[in-house]
């Protein structure tokens, strides 16, 4: 593999008999300018407004007033609820793959398991939302079933779906499946002869999973769990749809401010945005480095 | 291990109840608008709003207008790429997965900052204009999955034999680009095209900030307005996203990959 790589990185001389200005860059060019329009530039252009204040002079005011009580509220929540639904959904979906993986399970639930979360990783946004207004909102009917059958009622609880452990449980559709999916490939680079080695080696169960099955898996357990939480940090619609404007999370005060202007700052906006693109990116670099790390065993 | 089965089957059945109660609970929902009895007035009264009619088409030719767009980007980069700037590869690859860092609402912000009515470039100043930044940010949002796909089909032929062959063939770019290698890397695009269309379908953010008449924005509006007929269009919807994996599925091999929230 490495010798095929250097290989190719030299094609024979014979090939090129002189030197010659190369023009295969311009194959990639419209790849790159519409990156550069549609990506890079209007993210870059956000990014600079977030340091500059209404006449354009360099200024760290914006970022100073990401830190007064509105912004700050609305950040923690946000971060919140994706640590949270992130964390549940890499713990649950991590369960699920491996019961269906290691757990001695009829074969065909496999693929099933796969499909079905193909699909409700996929079943996002605002449809998302009517489904669980409909199974847990008022008058729906788990909410009913409960009363129904076991006179219990949920409201009673203090269980609110327009709040935190409603947008959290929300989330969870999505979330579980997702890890599913992105833990699959990881569980199945589990060698059998690992296990086999070590018990014949006299390891107890849990000493195979502390000493050889965890150290293998953390990487990518936790490089997922960052992936989960990028993506429920920056959903919007899912929340919008379910809670109007009442739960005060980044993405709908971003929203609010892109429509209507409600932080009176148009640059305070661009910093609002920026702290989420480093808060995505940092979880997204991380996970990417994890990843370079866990695939070293999973090859 | 017979200990370890049963939690297994524990873990299974509550991951099945978790998906398939919701579904039953909007199914269920979705029939009570008749009082007193189960019926499907909510979809009649769906399927007959000229609005559903006129977002869903708007949305699906925008779509299909993302798929177009997006397989005439990725394919010729990715296929040159590996053919002939494979240094490049590890930053084509990093651009592709920037829309999975940068959340689709920030991206329109965006657009709105630079591609407004008095700007140098005044997209948003047409409803025209407008249609198709939206759907250049479609393009940006399907570009990690649309790629991936692309690629991965690109990495399981041997582009440079294929390309020396119709070269020596006789075969012209146009050709080798149509002719071979869009057919031999078909299921990944596929694969792509039909995860690119679950994406663009119900989306939001976007349409809703550029104030297009898409999909997602109109299951808002109904969502805001309405009892029933949200839970119909949930069943829809969900319709919609199981047609499109259920074909990703069937069109094989392609790369598998998830739509992010948005």
């Amino acid at each position: 593999m490495v010798v095929q790589t250097i290989v190719e990185d030299f094609p024979p001389i014979a090939a090129t008999p002189r030197r010659r200005l190369s023009w295969n860059w311009l194959g990639v060019v419209p790849f790159f300018a519409f990156t550069a329009l549609f990506l890079l530039l209007p993210t870059g252009l956000l990014m600079v407004g977030a340091f500059q204040d209404a006449d354009g002079y360099f200024t760290l005011n914006n970022i100073r007033n990401l830190f007064t009580e509105t912004i700050w509220n609305a950040y923690k929540i946000s971060i919140e609820v994706s640590l949270a639904s992130a964390l549940l959904g890499a713990l649950l979906g991590f369960l699920l793959a491996y019961a269906v993986i290691g757990g001695g399970l009829p074969r065909w639930l496999r693929p099933t398991l796969m499909t079905l979360s193909g699909v409700a990783s996929n079943f996002a946004g605002v449809p998302l939302a009517f489904a669980f207004l409909a199974t847990l909102g008022p008058t729906g009917l788990v909410t009913v079933l409960l009363m129904y059958f076991f006179n219990f009622s949920l409201r009673s609880t203090g269980f609110n779906l327009l709040s935190f452990w409603g947008l959290t449980l929300t989330y969870l559709y999505f979330q579980i499946p997702l890890m599913v999916l992105i833990m699959t490939p990881a569980l199945d680079g589990l060698k059998k002869e690992w296990r086999e080695a070590s018990s014949i080696l006299g390891a107890t169960r849990w000493q195979y999973w502390r000493h050889v099955a965890l150290p293998v898996l953390w990487p990518s357990f936790l490089g997922s769990a960052l992936l989960l939480f990028a993506n429920s940090f920056g959903a919007i619609a899912t929340a919008y749809a379910l809670t109007g404007s009442s739960l005060n999370i980044v993405t709908i005060l971003l929203y609010a401010q892109i429509r209507g202007d409600v932080l009176h700052d148009q640059n305070l906006g661009y910093a609002l945005a920026l702290g989420m693109i480093v808060l995505t990116g940092a979880s997204n670099i991380f996970y990417i480095w994890l990843r370079a790390r866990s695939e070293r065993w999973l090859k | 291990m017979k200990r370890g089965r049963v939690w297994s089957w524990v873990a299974i059945i509550i991951g099945a109840i978790y998906f398939f109660v919701p579904l039953i609970a909007t199914f269920e929902f979705s029939l009570r608008m008749r009082r007193g009895t189960h019926s499907f007035d909510a979809y009649a009264v769906v399927f007959s709003d000229q609005r559903f009619q006129a977002s869903f088409l708007y949305s699906s030719v925008l779509a299909l207008a993302t798929i177009v767009v997006g397989v005439l980007l990725v394919v010729p980069t990715a296929y040159w790429v590996e053919l002939r700037l494979r240094r490049l590869r590890p930053l084509v690859e990093f651009i592709t997965l920037l829309p999975l860092v940068i959340p689709a609402i920030v991206l329109v912000f965006g657009y709105l900052r630079i591609y407004n009515s008095s700007s140098w470039l005044p997209l948003t100043a047409s409803e025209r204009g407008t249609d198709i930044l939206l759907m250049f940010g479609y393009v940006s949002l399907s570009l990690p999955y649309m790629y991936r796909a692309v690629d991965t089909g690109l990495r399981a032929i041997d582009v440079r034999t294929l390309t020396e062959a119709a070269e020596s063939l006789g075969a012209k770019w146009p050709a080798i680009l149509f002719r071979v290698i869009f057919p031999n890397v078909r299921s990944g695009i596929l694969s792509g095209a039909f995860l690119t269309f679950a994406i663009v379908i119900g989306e939001f953010t976007l349409a809703s900030l550029l104030d297009r008449p898409a999909f997602g924005p109109y299951l808002q509006l109904i969502g805001a307005n309405r009892a029933y007929e949200p839970a119909a269009l949930a069943i829809i919807a969900f319709a919609v996203t199981w047609a499109c994996m259920g074909l990703i599925n069937l069109v094989g091999s392609g790369a598998r990959g998830t739509a992010p929230a948005r």
